[in-house]
């Protein structure tokens, strides 16, 4: 059965609902799924290296994981920095193919040029979360650069990328989707 | 497409860094797998084809540079990443050194690793893609065993293939060398007839009574030691080509009686009165210029018309020297393989003695220059003065005042015949003799094989 995705924001400062919210439409019109943007009162304190001073973000993906709900994909929004043990940092991390996700605002709210209204960093914020959860919903990278799923390592291709999927990721959804539909 | 067939293994006894590797590098689509030691991925590697490996320098046991010292030797085109957490630039340089592609400190940044896998896979592609760009030009530059790029041999290649779907005769003109039998074989293996035989026959190395017998056969007892009845070349080439090498040196008596099988199609064995039928296709060849021995009268000129329905000139080596390397790499190849030796290529000097050489034995004599290269380099690389080539001008050869007459005339035979890469005929005409008496005296110096004129002429 397919609950859908539910957004928890587990940041160390307060949620900021009207971005969450965008995150929230945003992923629904990408893949079609019920999207639900639920309280999550708990942190992952322990995902936290204080030698790094940064997040695990596979801590977290393992976290999350221990509390989602059967059949759903829980995505998580934090502003705390994330890190993989060989890389200095990352925009986001996702079990390809499973239920969790999580994107760091922190280096997306990085200016690179005037954004009064905020309009670039809730892009950056959305075409994330589009991202990961793509790859939660069993996508690998594209070669196509202004695709959503094109990897990103620096804020120059998170801005290049559009939103949505290309033609090609989205057939590629579909068809993965319509198998899990016909499983269920 | 190219990153489903990059096959990535990560070697790291971390098993977090196995993981998250593997997993970051999964998303981009490569085929991932991860080892925790040196010889659990030695193994992978003896099984499998790995296009890149991300090895640990620290690890227990065997080391990053242990490690990368064997994949080098199993595997010389995988490319090596060595990955530490604590960056010297001894170890760096030492790595490097090694072969390794690149060398990367933990935690990369992750534009780094993402740049340097895209790297190393578009290089990848394009060793790949060269690979098959050569295999695809080598394949248009053959016909069957021959191979050249020279626009002349194309055309000569052009003008076979069209030969040989037709049934008429040929005429394979060319110096000695050139590689007339290999045109003749490859038109018969182009032609309507391949699956019969061809048989070949050098008119020149056979007295003429002896040449009548092996060309139509004998009736027993029709001469002495005629002990049996006996199938000549024509009827074992029924139904296939017949290969008729050295036609200019055919005594005039010869030249009738072929003439009269090419026109009736039919002949009979020596000392028989039955005419024997037969199917065959001619393919004659001469170093000889035919057109004026025919004018001269020393050659049948109703027999050259006869022999010459499609001619075919091959050109002398000297005239597509753009050959050089590409027949140096054939060579070298078909050599390595008849010698189990390991040379990989002539050195850019041993190239250029090769391509400034005026080869009068033609291709024949290239492969046996390339022989001796083989046997006297002491590397894998075929250096210049192994290659023994005399490029200047003739040198003046002391007097020996101690030698007898015949050793004089067993070295001066071995030099000639070395000269000109082992070809009978053209020693013959150089040293003014005919060619039955050089077979004479080749057998008498126990001079037959190539390999010995080139001892004899040092």
């Amino acid at each position: 059965m397919n609950a859908g995705v539910h957004i928890w924001w587990l940041g160390a400062d307060a949620p900021d609902d009207r971005l969450l919210d965008t995150v929230r439409r945003a992923i629904q019109s990408a893949f079609g799924v019920t999207v639900r943007v639920d309280r999550q009162p708990d942190r992952p304190a322990h995902a936290f290296d204080p030698r790094r001073g940064q997040h695990s973000s596979t801590e977290i993906l393992k976290w999350l994981v221990g509390r989602s709900r059967a059949g759903a994909r829980t995505l998580a929004i934090t502003d705390v920095d994330l890190f993989i043990p060989v890389l200095t940092f990352v925009y986001g991390e996702a079990q390809l193919g499973g239920a969790a996700a999580v994107v760091s605002t922190a280096r997306l709210a990085i200016p690179t040029e005037p954004d009064p209204d905020g309009v670039l960093f809730d892009s950056r914020v959305i075409k994330e979360s589009v991202h990961e959860l793509g790859h939660s919903f069993g996508l690998i990278h594209c070669d196509s650069r202004a695709c959503v799923m094109a990897r990103s390592v620096n804020l120059i291709e998170v801005d290049a990328k559009h939103s949505s999927l290309c033609a090609d990721c989205e057939a590629r959804y579909r068809a993965l989707h319509q198998k899990d539909d016909h499983h269920e | 497409m190219s990153k489903e067939r990059t096959r990535v293994l990560v070697v790291d006894d971390e098993e977090i860094v196995r993981e998250s590797l593997s997993g970051w590098l999964a998303k981009d689509g490569y085929t991932l797998d991860a080892a925790p030691d040196g010889p659990t991925a030695l193994d992978k590697l003896s099984r499998e084809r790995w296009s890149i490996l991300l090895v640990d320098l620290k690890m227990p046991g065997m080391n990053g540079l242990q490690v990368l010292e064997t994949v080098k030797k199993i595997q010389p085109d995988v490319a090596v990443v060595i990955m530490t957490a604590y960056a010297t630039v001894e170890t760096a340089v030492e790595a490097m050194k090694m072969g390794a592609y690149d060398y990367l400190v933990k935690p990369f940044d992750p534009e780094e690793l993402s740049l340097m896998m895209v790297k190393i896979v578009a290089q990848q592609q394009l060793v790949r893609e060269n690979v098959l760009l050569r295999k695809v030009l080598k394949r248009d530059y053959h016909f069957r065993d021959m191979i050249s790029k020279s626009p002349a041999m194309q055309r000569v290649f052009d003008l076979a293939r069209s030969a040989a779907r037709s049934q008429s005769t040929v005429l394979i003109l060319g110096e000695s060398g050139t590689g007339k039998e290999l045109l003749a074989r490859a038109t018969h293996a182009e032609s309507p007839r391949h699956s019969g035989p061809f048989v070949a026959v050098s008119c020149a190395a056979l007295t003429e009574t002896l040449l009548e017998s092996e060309l139509f056969g004998h009736e027993k007892g029709s001469f002495t030691g005629a002990v049996n009845r006996r199938k000549g070349k024509f009827e074992s080439a029924h139904g296939g080509t017949l290969f008729l090498d050295e036609i200019g040196d055919i005594s005039p008596k010869l030249q009738l009686d072929l003439l009269r099988v090419l026109e009736e199609r039919k002949f009979c064995r020596v000392g028989g009165s039955e005419p024997v039928e037969v199917d065959v296709r001619i393919i004659a060849a001469t170093n000889r210029d035919l057109r004026k021995a025919s004018e001269t009268g020393q050659f049948r000129d109703d027999l050259y018309y006869r022999l010459n329905v499609i001619p075919i000139t091959l050109p002398p080596l000297r005239e597509r020297l753009e050959d050089v390397p590409l027949l140096v790499e054939h060579f070298l190849e078909h050599l390595n393989l008849e010698m189990s030796h390991r040379i990989e290529e002539v050195s850019a000097g041993a190239l250029s003695a090769l391509m400034r050489y005026h080869w009068p034995g033609n291709v024949r004599e290239l492969r046996n220059v390339l022989e001796r290269g083989m046997v006297v380099a002491k590397g894998s690389l075929i250096m210049a003065e192994d290659l023994g080539l005399d490029a200047g001008a003739p040198r003046q050869a002391p007097v020996d005042v101690t030698l007898s007459l015949d050793e004089v005339e067993h070295r001066h035979i071995a030099a000639v015949l070395h000269h000109g890469g082992g070809n009978v005929t053209q020693a013959a005409r150089t040293l003014g003799i005919d060619r039955v008496t050089l077979y004479n005296k080749i057998k008498k110096y126990g001079l037959r094989r190539v390999e010995e004129h080139n001892e004899e002429a040092k």
